[in-house]
């Protein structure tokens, strides 16, 4: 009893929760519009790219935590996850192109072999009721789709050890992208081409009769979707099915002695994982407003996969965390990399936040090396090279901050990146546990009350 | 016929480069059990290295002797600069990524594998600027001879025999030489081996220095081949190394040679196949095969068949 | 006494390449019974469990239930023709693999009528003798296999512990127990996710409870399982176990590693387990006063054959035993 009281109280803070996480989404599209025009800040125009990897962000942390699902919580190193985001991209793609747009969308093959439109059915993408069903009964068969052939790969995959598993996965991911781009399905896939002309996002925008925007949804679209689905994994793993999987993932050979059919449950795990991958990828489809295959590579897997093991392996509340911070970084807040920069004034903001920025890192970094070496036992040399290094670097700010202007060195295209997976390096080297282990957020944030409980009560 | 001819001749260069790539595999799958993910980027960077080198060389020659001289020159000590320093990058790669993640799982290894090839791609792009770089003529090797109608280049005809010669050096090594006891030590039982003596960080060390230069001569071969290189260039051939490494059985050597130098052979095959779009299945035939021999012979070829103690 | 047979092992034998683990074992375990399979290292014990927990596959032989044929297996194709273990030549058609004389005899034989005549009696006595191992097993030359996976054989209402524990280490005591409930669950995977069906969803957490608080592990449920002390996690090993709801239990070593008193406390816990939920005990054991304490019969392989049956101090006095565990006697002689 005392059981089901706890829970129901976690379930209601847990709703209040993303209640308010999607009123601040719909509120922050908005707010452009309610401020006095002339006040509103850059970052909080519809163009912003705060927008863009909050869309990004919301697909992402869906398909990382289907990832996780399977990954995390049942065992099975799996690196399909792109493969079935394709099934699920390109399901909701040919389904929901309008059929006005067929000739033109797949104008190399003639017109398309899909002749209706789910939109189109409901009374088209224009009306409220054929774009919310028609979108969203293609994305639910785009996540099907996913799941079916999750179960078709999966008769003969599952059987194997993790890291074949893993690149028979991966391979599995590779065919249907060579299927998808295979010239005699261009009617229906329209090869190698993109398929364009597809309901998004911003579809979702509430316009008036002259067409001006009334009230933004393009981001909470999304969020709503991939809430849902978060919550349904959640609901999942806190079930006695997902204790059935955490079981696998500790010990398959208890598990079964515990009755637990491991082809069964691997397979619904499989399954399940991947039905939102498709989702995820049917979300992804809207959200670079078109499906092409040779967009999801095993490096796009590969993005997923570090962002699960940034987040923490077996942690929902990481994984989405992770998924933004991760999306942030590498499209918006590291862009600055990108371009030469160039600090002209010396009592400019920018400048001094760079030094702060820069000796936190260097001091930061080589504490850390240096920690980490103490352990063995004569590595004096090591210590005294990363401590060199680290005096270097700051010397040379001392310098920088002496002199006038200054162009950061190194920094032009494809800098971001580098310094990008660099940081991802050392995530995975030092902090091999992510960003909250196999914990929840709520679990860090509650731990101290709980504790204090627990200290009262004796 | 002369088709045949031809499509058999690049089928077997193809899949004797594939196996310079396959034996670094499948030498550190065996030793470290790890799928090494950054491998076929390595030898993306050992191409880069070439590109780079030569044309540094070239300039610095230049200036004490005559141009064409100094691309003569250029080249060869290019060469040699590239399989020193793709040994240099496979050793710091497994110093700094792998050696910290000895007693971590499994898993957290090869996402480091994975973390170092995003890493190597990334950095490849930055240098590149994302531009397909262009392989320098390498003579000999580049020169065409008409054979069955058609003419191929040198490389296509040496391959095979390099990559034999090769292996055969290195079964040499790790059947008669102590390091290559050592290595057949750590690769049959990895803790047992470490109470018997064996410096487990220096044999690791080699392996990754063995299956490094042996990505150095494997890029030089292949990209004379398909002179562009983009920083996913590795991807590709580095997947297809270890498909053929697992279709020989994955840690036994002869089964990656043999493994690649089979796919190699089907793959420019299936290129051939009368019917509509059969290019695009070049790719996912490796991968069927892949998904067919892990279903049907999980072990491969050759692989010994390993059991879980219950 | 009731005497209701629970677990039947006829003539089985598993056989890994050419090395033959268990050689025509037959065991019976009766209802209420605490019975021991003893050996030396490597005799067979643990291989002869997974035989019946259906983690390997018997290459010959019958493993029954509660009367009801639960695993079978014949040599058939590759495994025939190979086949090592005892009456092999039934299988394999050649001569008899224990009787290296009369095959050296026949092979040695010149003349090629005398040779054809022998081989014909062979045939013939061979042929006897199928009909013989046919009346015991009529399924004996069939390919009619049952191979249940271990999870149907738990369901079934056989549970095991492990050698060296194999708890879910990262989940707490509560979960570990909750888990075994799994399976008797009425629902799947919607209504749990969905949470149709929460009288289930309690049931399943109040039984685990009370199973807990029976077993006195209670004030650990939070606890993380891999944390426990050694001693509390074969115990809850054996809690997890019960909690599958089994007719019979099978204990692999559940002494290992235990001092004199944990032991003896161990003899109390396993007689109590037996009454309290109605078990049969078959266990594998190397403290040999635990086992000459507790077990009703004890059964002693050796380089997987039977050797001895009986009750303990039948066992105690068998110079068979004598000399599996100490070594031949004139071996020490010379």
């Amino acid at each position: 009893m005392i059981q089901d009281q706890k829970s129901k109280k976690g379930a209601v803070t847990g709703l209040l929760f993303i209640a308010i996480v999607l009123l601040l989404v719909v509120l922050l599209e908005n707010l452009s519009a309610i401020l006095p025009a002339g006040s509103v800040p850059a970052v909080l125009m519809p163009t912003s790219q705060l927008f863009t990897v909050l869309k990004k962000g919301a697909v992402y942390s869906l398909v990382a935590v289907s990832m996780n699902l399977l990954n995390g919580f049942t065992g099975l190193f799996s690196l399909g996850q792109a493969g079935f985001m394709l099934l699920g991209a390109y399901t909701y793609a040919i389904l929901t192109v309008p059929v006005s747009a067929k000739d033109t969308v797949y104008y190399l093959y003639g017109g398309s072999a899909v002749n209706f439109s789910l939109p189109d059915l409901f009374g088209g993408v224009d009306t409220p009721a054929g774009l919310i069903l028609g979108v969203l009964l293609a994305i639910l068969l785009g996540g099907c789709v996913a799941a079916l052939f999750a179960y078709l790969i999966g008769l003969p995959v599952l059987r194997l050890k993790s890291d074949y598993l893993a690149i028979a996965t991966l391979g599995f991911a590779e065919i249907i992208r060579a299927i998808f781009q295979w010239q005699p399905l261009g009617p229906v896939t329209n090869g190698a081409n993109m398929i364009t002309q597809i309901p998004t996002f911003n579809n979702f925008n509430i316009t008036d009769a002259n067409g001006t925007v009334i009230l933004r949804l393009s981001t909470f679209f999304p969020f709503l979707i991939a809430i849902i689905c978060i919550v349904v994994i959640v609901m999942l793993i806190n079930s006695s099915y997902g204790r059935a999987f955490k079981a696998i993932r500790e010990d398959e050979i208890a598990a079964e002695a515990m009755g637990i059919n491991l082809a069964k449950h691997k397979m619904l795990s499989f399954c399940i994982s991947s039905f939102f991958a498709g989702v995820g990828g049917a979300l992804f489809a809207m959200f670079v407003n078109n499906a092409q295959a040779k967009v999801y590579t095993s490096t796009m897997t590969y993005e997923i996969l570090l962002i699960v093991v940034i987040g923490g392996i077996g942690s929902i509340s990481g994984s989405c965390l992770a998924t933004f911070l991760y999306v942030a970084c590498a499209e918006w807040w590291l862009r600055f990399l990108d371009s030469a920069t160039t600090f002209a004034s010396p009592t400019a903001p920018n400048r001094i936040a760079f030094m702060v920025i820069f000796a936190v890192v260097v001091i930061g970094g080589s504490a850390l090396l240096i920690h980490r070496e103490r352990r063995g036992s004569n590595q004096v040399w090591k210590q005294t090279l990363v401590g060199l290094v680290a005096i270097l670097l700051l010397g040379w700010l001392a310098w920088f901050a002496a002199t006038g202007e200054l162009t950061l060195p190194l920094l032009r295209t494809g800098f971001r990146m580098v310094a990008f997976s660099i940081i991802i390096m050392v995530v995975v080297l030092f902090f091999r546990q992510g960003m909250l282990g196999d914990k929840e957020f709520s679990d860090i944030l509650f731990a101290r009350r709980r504790n204090a409980g627990k200290e009262a009560t004796k | 016929m002369e088709f045949f001819i031809s499509t058999l001749l690049f089928g077997i260069s193809a899949g004797g480069q594939y196996a310079l790539i396959a034996i670094g595999y499948t030498m550190v799958y065996g030793i470290l059990r790890l799928i090494n993910f950054a491998h076929g980027d390595v030898f993306m960077v050992a191409g880069l290295i070439g590109i780079y080198s030569t044309s540094w060389l070239t300039r610095l020659l230049s200036e004490v002797m005559a141009p064409e001289a100094a691309t003569a020159a250029a080249i060869p000590l290019s060469m040699v600069l590239v399989l020193v320093l793709t040994v240099v990058l496979g050793f710091f790669i497994e110093r700094v990524a792998y050696k910290p993640l000895r007693s971590a799982p499994r898993m957290s290894v090869m996402i480091s594998a994975i973390g170092v090839s995003y890493l190597l791609q990334n950095t490849a792009t930055y240098v590149t600027g994302g531009q397909p770089m262009t392989y320098p003529n390498i003579p000999m090797l580049s020169d065409t001879v008409p054979i069955a109608g058609t003419s191929i280049k040198w490389v296509v005809i040496l391959t095979p025999f390099l990559v034999v010669a090769l292996v055969l050096v290195l079964t040499q090594l790790i059947n008669h030489t102590k390091v290559g006891m050592a290595m057949r030590a750590v690769a049959k039982d990895f803790e047992t081996s470490q109470l018997m003596g064996i410096k487990i960080n220096s044999v690791i060390s080699t392996t990754f220095i063995i299956g490094s230069a042996l990505a150095a001569v494997g890029s030089m071969l292949y990209f004379t081949t398909y002179p562009a290189i983009v920083p996913t260039a590795g991807a590709m051939p580095g997947l297809k190394a270890f498909v053929a490494a697992v279709f020989g059985g994955i840690g036994s050597i002869p089964g990656a040679v043999i493994g690649a130098f089979l796919i190699g052979i089907c793959e420019n095959f299936v290129k051939i196949l009368p019917f509509e779009g059969a290019t695009t299945f070049v790719d996912a035939f490796t991968f069927a095969l892949l998904i067919i021999v892990l279903v049907f012979k999980p072990t491969g070829l050759f692989g010994e068949k390993a059991t879980d103690k219950v | 006494m009731n005497t209701e047979n629970i677990l039947h092992l006829d003539h089985v034998t598993m056989q890994f390449g050419g090395v033959v683990a268990v050689n025509d074992l037959s065991v019976d375990v009766n209802k209420g019974q605490i019975v021991a399979l003893i050996g030396p290292n490597g005799a067979g014990k643990t291989t002869a469990f997974n035989c019946i927990t259906g983690v390997y596959e018997p290459t010959n032989g019958l493993v029954s239930f509660c009367g009801e044929p639960m695993v079978r297996n014949h040599p058939q194709g590759k495994m025939a023709r190979g086949y090592l273990g005892e009456h092999g030549d039934l299988y394999t058609a050649r001569f008899s693999v224990e009787d290296p004389e009369a095959k050296a005899a026949a092979e040695a034989q010149q003349d090629p009528a005398v040779k054809a005549q022998m081989q014909a009696d062979y045939d013939k006595a061979l042929e006897e003798r199928r009909s013989k191992e046919l009346e015991r097993d009529p399924l004996a030359f069939t390919d009619k296999v049952l191979s249940p996976t271990p999870d149907k054989i738990t369901q079934l209402g056989i549970a095991r512990t492990f050698q060296n524990i194999r708890l879910f280490s990262a989940l707490t005591v509560f979960e570990n127990v909750l888990i075994a409930k799994h399976m008797r669950a009425k629902q799947n995977v919607f209504s749990a996710t969905f949470r149709m069906n929460k009288a289930e969803e309690q049931r399943m957490r109040e039984e685990a409870m009370a199973l807990l608080e029976e077993q006195n592990l209670a004030h650990l449920k939070d606890e993380v399982a891999g944390s426990l002390p050694y001693g509390l996690q074969r115990h809850l090993e054996i809690a997890r176990a019960l909690a599958t709801q089994p007719k019979l239990l099978l204990l692999d070593e559940p002494a290992a590693g235990m001092n004199p008193q944990e032991t003896q406390e161990l003899t109390e816990f396993i007689h109590k387990i037996r009454s309290e939920y109605d078990l049969s005990i078959l266990m594998i054991e190397h403290h040999m006063d635990l086992v000459m304490q507790i077990s009703e019969l004890i059964y002693v392989l050796d380089f997987g054959k039977l050797i001895a049956r009986g009750t303990p101090s039948e066992i105690q006095n068998n110079p068979r035993v004598i000399e599996a565990y100490l070594g031949v006697a004139d071996d020490a002689e010379n």
